[in-house]
């Protein structure tokens, strides 16, 4: 199965309240080198088999029509997912079936109250 | 005079809009959002609420429902819509007004009783209305902020498509952070209005902050009437 990133951010000149809030929050945790956040979209659009180049045009058109607002934000990338690059191997490694701390039991205690 | 209320997952005024219409005068219709067909009706309202729970951006999902399949091209068309808080977040994702609303520059959702300046007392929505006159209707929301590019602002400020502008705070700020204190725009015909503030909740004695919110509807109403007597 393979898979697109569409990557989108609001425009330079828009204000970005939501960056701001977890800017403000990044000094109370001792990251003060940091001088600005801005928050973004990042939306992964999944395929029957490999991407082909229609996957990525219709990839696009569906980033201009609906994931990003042209008014407001750019569609910063549109780009097949390298499942061997290290941020995307996290998201796609299956759970541990088993659960190592036996949460079932605990659960079930704290229903008990 | 029948006008349609589109109720869209997660509408929330739609009620109160249907309400305001027969307080005023007229027949409420309400429309779904799963069936492109307006029944026939005079005007439209898109109501405030949070529309697909304001996932991925406020009114974006609501914009390719069904009914607005049939609602753009009549809007496009000439007829009458208002719409309110989401309701305008929808009309500006569906480009059928220009800009876009983002979250309020300071975070916090508003609930406040707000003075607005009518600017624009020729539209549809806006004829019962003298140009300058103010009024305090109620305004609810945590992304109202009217943003658009430099060229948009000047060109609706030129051809008299601002509609509503908040009456500033002491301090020259109004409670969202719009661009030039826009609260309401209308299109190049004026019968498309968009505003943020909520004059469905300021029609009837006891509720809310004046009756100032009857203008809206006694407008669309008049102006309905006089189209067809004049058909």
């Amino acid at each position: 199965m393979g898979s697109i990133v569409v990557d989108v951010m609001l425009k330079p000149e828009i204000l970005d309240p939501q960056g701001q809030a977890v800017g403000g929050a990044l000094p109370r945790l001792g990251f003060s080198g940091f001088t600005d956040v801005r928050q973004g979209k990042r939306f992964v659009l999944s395929v029957d088999g490999d991407v082909t180049d229609e996957h990525l045009a219709a990839a696009r058109e569906a980033a201009e029509k609906l994931l990003s607002n042209p008014v407001i934000e750019d569609v910063v990338s549109v780009h097949v997912l390298d499942e061997g690059s290290a941020d995307d191997a996290g998201s796609e490694s299956p759970e541990s079936p088993e659960s190592p701390e036996g949460h079932g039991a605990g659960e079930a205690e704290g229903d008990a109250q | 005079m029948r006008i349609g209320v589109v109720t869209f997952p997660g509408s929330l005024d739609d009620r109160d809009a249907a309400r305001a219409v027969r307080e005023c005068g007229g027949e409420a219709v309400p429309l779904w959002h799963g069936d492109a067909d307006l029944v026939g009706v005079d005007a439209v309202i898109l109501p405030g609420g949070f529309s697909y729970g304001d996932y991925l951006r406020c009114g974006a999902i609501a914009r390719f429902a069904p009914v607005m399949e049939a609602l753009v091209p009549a809007a496009q068309g000439g007829l009458p819509v208002l719409g309110i808080c989401n309701g305008f977040q929808v009309l500006t994702e569906s480009h059928l007004l220009p800009g876009a609303l983002i979250r309020n520059d300071h975070r916090k959702f508003n609930c406040v009783d707000q003075r607005l300046v009518v600017e624009n007392a020729s539209t549809a929505w806006t004829s019962d209305f003298e140009a300058g006159q103010e009024i305090t209707i109620v305004l609810k929301n945590g992304e109202g902020g009217y943003v658009a590019d430099e060229r948009t602002l000047d060109e609706l400020e030129g051809d008299g498509r601002v509609v509503f502008r908040y009456v500033p705070d002491a301090q020259g700020r109004n409670p969202n952070g719009s661009y030039r204190h826009i609260a309401g725009i209308t299109n190049e015909r004026g019968n498309v209005v968009g505003l943020m503030p909520h004059p469905e909740h300021a029609v009837e004695e006891g509720y809310g902050p004046s009756l100032d919110g009857r203008g809206f509807f006694t407008s669309i109403i008049k102006q309905t009437l006089e189209s067809a007597a004049t058909a």
